[in-house]
């Protein structure tokens, strides 16, 4: 039957209206073209880059692409490439442990060579790295992307084999531990109790993730009903929550809201698991808080490698824990300058997630690149740091900020930082792993 | 987001879908839309009736596709945290209403060249 009235209507600017609109859709995206890559520079350098994580890898693959000739050389023991910022979906019961989980091989560009040992003495007098296996690799230039340490070791009382078990969770250990993690907290959020959630007083990677998995907990036990059944603490490492004050401020609003109990200054030393309690040390001696779940976050440092080296800083708050001592804006090594540090490793105020790794893989790059062409690096890092704070599952707040301590947001004026948001959340678990590895094949 | 590029954005989406199903999705979408604009050329005009089914689908498309992003995503309406969101919800039901109006009536036009009413123009 017809439709209108009998009679069909022509419509003569259909195709022109067809064609305007993907016109304006593509102006509408805004999008830069890619600028042309510039010529590879040519050199016989031997490149060593100590460790193959997020930061080794990007680095690799970037130097793959800018050099021609390049001897890049990988040293790393560890088969397995984590995806870190994974561990927190795994531990909130969304994403299976293999998420987290691909193999380091597969990022690495063909031309670079890997060892699969680790390292076990670094000479930047004589210029090379000593292998676990007693190998001796030279360089000409050094990039340490070794990451850091989780010393679980400075936590009396507690070894991995607990976790997952009588409420005792360790969501940075790795994506297995953190599956565990989701065990012990999806028992917790049935029976309720009491949670305890905190962070180490030294630098750590991502400082955002104890206060997501303690807003993770929260939402869980509201969503099955049971959050009347318990307490949530947080018991800070200092007087604040968050190192950055703004964010800092929003975060106190935000754990008054959910209820969270709060109390500072408290630094894990130990638990019990049999009484279950954890002792903390405070400006006024030991104390003692009881628990039914725990995440446990141990003192992270640099690995034993580099503090047995003479690359860490000799004097300052940076020199017990290890991280090397680098310049802040270029990340060279203050005293060595053919070496450079990308990722947790780098002795700088800020910066250990793989969003800061994406920043300073290119400045590592500009400077590296200059040296071998004998030219100055301009670019510089700014303290680049971003954590999708996760305030819920479904929500997120895209935090981002500089060693300032500014709010540098990447969408300004449309995506807010300090709002809890979908749109966050959104970044954080579709899109988030795709920029990274993007960034893995030095392409973001 | 540092240099958010083209070349940049292709490679997000490849490691979101991974690269064959990426670009055998933008296949199919070119391929819709290329079939599309064949039916519209070779029709010389957009016939009300089946324009009318499309339209119809609309709130389906819009509705599956919001669904489809809440479900791969752990997301719910309840999510919704400020204007972007809200934005972004609409996008995605646009986008969803759009894409399966052209689809309709590309496959109307295919299977159904010409009715009736069609010819009765000519």
């Amino acid at each position: 039957m017809p439709v209108y009235g009998g009679k069909e209507l022509e419509m003569k600017t259909s195709r022109r209206q067809f064609f305007g609109l993907a016109v304006g859709a593509a102006a509408l995206t805004g999008l830069q073209v890619a600028p042309a890559r510039a010529a590879k520079v040519k050199t016989r350098a031997k490149i060593v880059i100590l460790g193959a994580g997020a930061a080794g890898t990007a680095m690799a693959n970037r130097l793959d692409e800018r050099l021609d000739g390049a001897e890049i050389t990988l040293i790393d023991g560890r088969k397995q490439h984590w995806y870190q910022p994974g561990f927190t979906l795994i531990a909130a019961g969304l994403k299976p442990a293999d998420y987290s989980v691909t193999q380091t091989p597969d990022w690495l560009p063909r031309s670079a060579r890997l060892v699969p040992e680790y390292a076990a003495e670094i000479d930047p007098v004589g210029k090379k790295v000593i292998t676990a296996g007693g190998a001796s690799v030279e360089y000409d230039y050094l990039i340490v992307a070794l990451g850091l340490k989780l010393d679980w070791d400075a936590i009396e009382g507690f070894s991995l084999d607990m976790v997952g078990k009588d409420g005792i969770g360790a969501v940075y250990a790795g994506p297995e531990y953190a599956a565990k993690t989701w065990a012990a907290m999806d028992t917790f959020t049935d029976e309720g109790g009491e949670g305890l959630f905190y962070r180490p007083a030294t630098e750590m990677k991502c400082a955002g993730a104890p206060l997501k998995y303690t807003f993770i907990t929260d939402d869980y036990a509201r969503k099955k009903d049971t959050r009347d059944k318990m307490n949530i603490t947080y018991a800070a490492h200092s007087k604040s929550f968050f190192g950055v004050p703004i964010v800092n401020e929003k975060v106190r609003m935000l754990f008054e809201d959910r209820g969270f109990e709060t109390t500072f200054d408290h630094v894990l030393k130990a638990i019990d698991p049999g009484k279950k309690l954890a002792t903390f040390s405070t400006p006024e001696g030991d104390t003692e808080l009881p628990y039914d779940f725990t995440n446990v976050i141990p003192p992270q440092v640099a690995p034993d490698v580099i503090r047995n080296s003479d690359l860490p800083w000799h004097e300052g708050k940076w020199a017990a824990q290890g991280w090397l001592e680098v310049d802040k804006y270029n990340l060279q090594h203050v005293r060595y300058p053919e070496i450079f540090s990308v990722g947790d490793i780098s002795g700088v105020p800020k910066g250990k997630t793989a969003a800061s790794v994406k920043w300073q893989v290119p400045v590592v790059e500009d400077h590296l690149v200059a040296a071998i062409e004998g030219k100055e690096g301009t670019k510089l890092y700014n303290g680049y740091t971003s954590c999708p704070l996760i305030t819920r599952i479904g929500r997120a707040m895209l935090i981002e900020f500089d060693y300032n301590n500014n709010l540098v947001p990447s969408f300004p004026g449309i995506v807010a930082p300090l709002e809890e948001l979908w749109i966050s959340w959104l970044m954080k678990e579709v899109a988030l792993k795709a920029t990274y590895n993007a960034m893995l094949r030095g392409k973001a | 987001m540092q240099d958010l590029t083209f070349e940049t954005l292709i490679a997000v989406f490849e490691e979101i879908f991974g690269f064959w199903l990426f670009w055998a999705m933008v296949a199919v979408a070119v391929i819709v839309t290329l079939l599309y604009i064949y039916v519209l050329i070779r029709d010389r005009a957009v016939s009300w009736s089946k324009f009318l089914w499309a339209q119809l689908s609309m709130p389906f498309g819009a509705i599956a596709a919001v669904l489809f992003v809440q479900t791969m995503t752990n997301s719910s309406f309840a999510d919704i945290g400020g204007p972007i969101d809200v934005f972004v919800l609409l996008g995605v039901a646009v986008a969803g209403a759009i894409g399966l109006a052209i689809l309709v009536y590309t496959l109307e036009s295919l299977v159904w060249p010409k009715t009736e009413e069609d010819l009765d123009e000519y």
